[in-house]
């Protein structure tokens, strides 16, 4: 049908598996740095100093306004600019990161305060101090709530990878573009690259669901 | 009259000092005020009972005294120290966080929707601050959880979740967990009154046993006239952010002086 | 070069692309709220194929990349003898992409309208057609409207993507000056700046006054 050939398929098919590799890769990198530095983000928000509260808030909105695209471009090319060379792999981390960073963020801060007032005052008056207070008692409360939101993302930061082909990142799109400029065919690498980013994304979010309810169940949450 | 800072010392001194005192505590919410110029004793070993109309103030005043928000004027003292305050360089200056904590440490508290720790079980919820804030060994933690667990009829419930226990249960578990931290004053914010009728004994035994065994201080806000009347050394009626009459418990009940007491003391009584 | 030079040398061609940037959200901002509603209706049908096709296409499109869709729709399609000119094939992309999110968020404000005011259209004999227009739709559509702002301004930014099809937007000409200047801080700040103020001085600000007419419309004080 439409000139679709098989042979083609069965040549490039090795590529792009390859690849998809790297957009795993990317994904995993990514959203490992969006999870931690979403935290620092959520958590920064949330102490006394008015001032660090108000900058990060008004950076984690600047983030969210702004096209990942462009902020791609402009980590990968402003920082020579201050003398620093990033990597397309770094440059795009960087960027991917922090995209994803400031929308963990508002996750997380929603989970925090979905904890009811009640479990800070228990803590309060058991005095447990608040870095325990935190890690013992709000955030395993908060990041099980937290966690559709946590999936969601996963996902997102997956289908956003290709965008890291703009500076050169052999990811999936990139390998598609390379395949489709040296044959001038399309067809074949981009019905390909959309299949791959199905498989996987849909199996990945319906684990995800499942992991929830299981999870919330184990540390003897009712599920939401 | 208003009373300066400075009149307030910087410890309590004397033959006999009260194991809590409020003295001249005001706290307001904006234009409202709450607790108005307050001087409450509580001496060893007493049990208090509070009562009063919703708005009275009844629920702040143990708010206050576990320090979960500021108050606005006055000084709250435990065992003669200032909890509220600390002194520096010879005066009083607000408590910091690190002081707080230590205070914090004489006195347990059980909430009114018993605010257990749900992704804990029973047991972890009564191991928690003894191992992460006193320090006990894990082992030691347990013993002293399940001999506490074990006094509130508990105990085969040790490992679960506060999600599979009735309400009537998990305020159990609360007070044990509180007294897992062998606090020296206990504060109980109605703790019954969001349970269901059938459940209320199986709380309310526990704290009798409490009074009967231990020589803790209580402090206890309650809806339950009978119960505060039956346990108590001493009753306070709350009005308006202020005690407007306070006595012996059979004393109050029977013969009420004031003219609001006898209003909400007719009022409630008649309800039941 | 000073950022004043700057802007004064390279301010109109960024303006520019800033007009077609307005442009394509605004079109595909149209597509999308047509898809969504169309989309949307049709997950509630009971009717299996009706609900099948709108589940395949919001699948299809939240489950592959707006990029890969971008370039599928502007490359592959011409093979099926469908040729479209870049800059139409760009909204058409955004539009399609962005309306697959916003069916789930019209299926989702068009349930959380409470099963008693379906009930009170049916006993005043209202059919079903009617019923959803006047009675449920209305209702519904406050509630999704605060989703639909975040969705919106997912929409601005996913426009960014049409200039690597080559469409002269905000992003394609920041790219085209820093190619030629290498002003990269200047360049790509000034459009992170735009794109900024476009989402959170028009779309934001337009949103909230949507939900203000609405919400007194509908009788709701807020």
């Amino acid at each position: 049908m439409f000139d679709w050939r098989w042979e083609f398929v069965s040549d490039i098919l090795p590529r792009l598996v390859k690849a998809t590799g790297n957009t795993l890769l990317a994904s995993v990198l990514g959203y490992g740095i969006a999870a931690v530095l979403g935290l620092v983000f959520a958590l920064t928000q949330r102490t006394r100093f008015a001032l660090v509260n108000r900058a990060v808030r008004e950076f984690v909105e600047f983030i969210r306004s702004t096209p990942l695209v462009l902020q791609i471009f402009f980590v990968f090319y402003v920082a020579p600019q201050f003398g620093v060379m990033f990597s397309p792999w770094t440059a795009g981390m960087i960027a991917i990161g922090l995209h994803y960073a400031s929308y963990l963020s508002e996750v997380y801060r929603a989970g925090i305060e979905s904890v009811p007032r009640g479990q800070w005052e228990a803590a309060t008056s058991l005095s447990l101090g608040p870095r325990r207070t935190y890690s013992r008692i709000i955030l395993p409360q908060a990041i099980p709530t937290a966690f559709a939101g946590m999936g969601n993302y996963l996902v997102g930061i997956l289908k956003d990878t290709p965008m890291l082909s703009v500076i050169g990142v052999a990811e999936l799109m990139h390998t598609a573009n390379a395949i489709g400029s040296e044959h001038y065919r399309f067809l074949e690498p981009y019905t390909l690259v959309g299949l791959i980013f199905l498989i996987i994304s849909l199996p990945t979010a319906g684990g995800l669901r499942r992991a929830e309810v299981k999870i919330r169940k184990k540390m003897g949450l009712r599920s939401i | 009259m208003k009373i300066s800072r400075n009149d307030y010392p910087l410890q309590l001194e004397g033959e006999t000092i009260p194991m809590v005192r409020f003295q001249n505590v005001t706290k307001r919410y904006g234009d409202l005020v709450v607790l108005d110029s307050l001087d409450l004793d509580v001496d060893e070993g007493e049990m208090v009972t509070i009562i009063g109309p919703s708005g009275s103030g009844k629920t702040t005043v143990l708010r206050m005294l576990m320090a979960l928000e500021r108050i606005d004027e006055g000084v709250i003292y435990v065992e003669g120290q200032p909890m509220t305050h600390m002194a520096r360089n010879g005066t009083m200056i607000r408590a910091d966080n690190k002081y707080l904590r230590r205070q914090r440490l004489n006195i347990g508290m059980c909430f009114q929707h018993f605010n257990l720790f749900p992704h804990m079980t029973a047991l972890e919820n009564c191991i928690e601050a003894p191992v992460q804030v006193l320090g006990l060994s894990k082992d030691e933690a347990v013993a002293r959880a399940e001999g506490l667990l074990d006094m509130v009829g508990m105990l085969e419930k040790a490992h679960e979740h506060p999600s599979r226990l009735s309400g009537g249960q998990q305020q159990r578990v609360a007070i044990a967990r509180s007294l897992a931290m062998r606090p020296k004053v206990m504060l109980f914010d109605e703790v019954t009154s969001a349970l269901d009728p059938e459940v209320i004994g199986e709380v309310t035994q526990v704290i009798r046993k409490l009074v009967a065994k231990h020589n803790l201080t209580m402090l206890m806000v309650t809806h339950q006239m009978g119960f505060a009347r039956e346990i108590s050394d001493r009753v306070c009626f709350f009005y308006d952010g202020k005690i407007e009459e306070q006595g012996a418990p059979d004393e109050l009940f029977e013969n009420p002086t004031r003219e609001r007491t006898q209003q909400f003391l007719s009022a409630v009584l008649e309800a039941r | 070069m000073s950022y004043i030079e700057f802007l004064t040398s390279y301010g109109p061609q960024l303006l520019e692309g800033s007009v077609t940037t307005a442009k394509q959200t605004i079109l595909a901002a149209t597509l999308a709220v047509m898809i969504a509603l169309v989309a949307g209706l049709m997950r509630l049908s009971k009717n299996r194929f009706v609900y099948g096709t709108a589940t395949v296409y919001i699948e299809i499109f939240r489950g592959t990349s707006l990029l890969v869709q971008l370039y599928w729709i502007f490359f592959v399609l011409p093979l099926f003898g469908l040729t479209l000119e870049k800059f139409t094939a760009g909204f058409i992309a955004v539009g399609m992409n962005l309306g697959a999110y916003g069916a789930e968020l019209v299926r989702g404000g068009i349930l959380s309208v409470p099963r008693g005011q379906w009930e009170a259209a049916t006993a005043l004999s209202m059919p079903p057609g009617k019923r959803m227009r006047r009675i449920i739709f209305p209702q519904a559509f406050l509630n999704m409207l605060p989703p639909w702002g975040n969705l919106l301004i997912e929409l601005l930014k996913g426009t960014a993507l049409v200039a690597l099809i080559s469409v002269a937007d905000l992003m394609f000409m920041a790219r085209k000056i820093n190619g030629t200047t290498y002003l990269s801080a200047q360049v790509f700040g000034s459009a992170l700046i735009i794109y900024y103020l476009m989402s959170r001085g028009l779309v934001t600000p337009y949103m909230r006054w949507l939900e203000r007419v609405m919400a007194r419309k509908l009788g709701k004080i807020k």
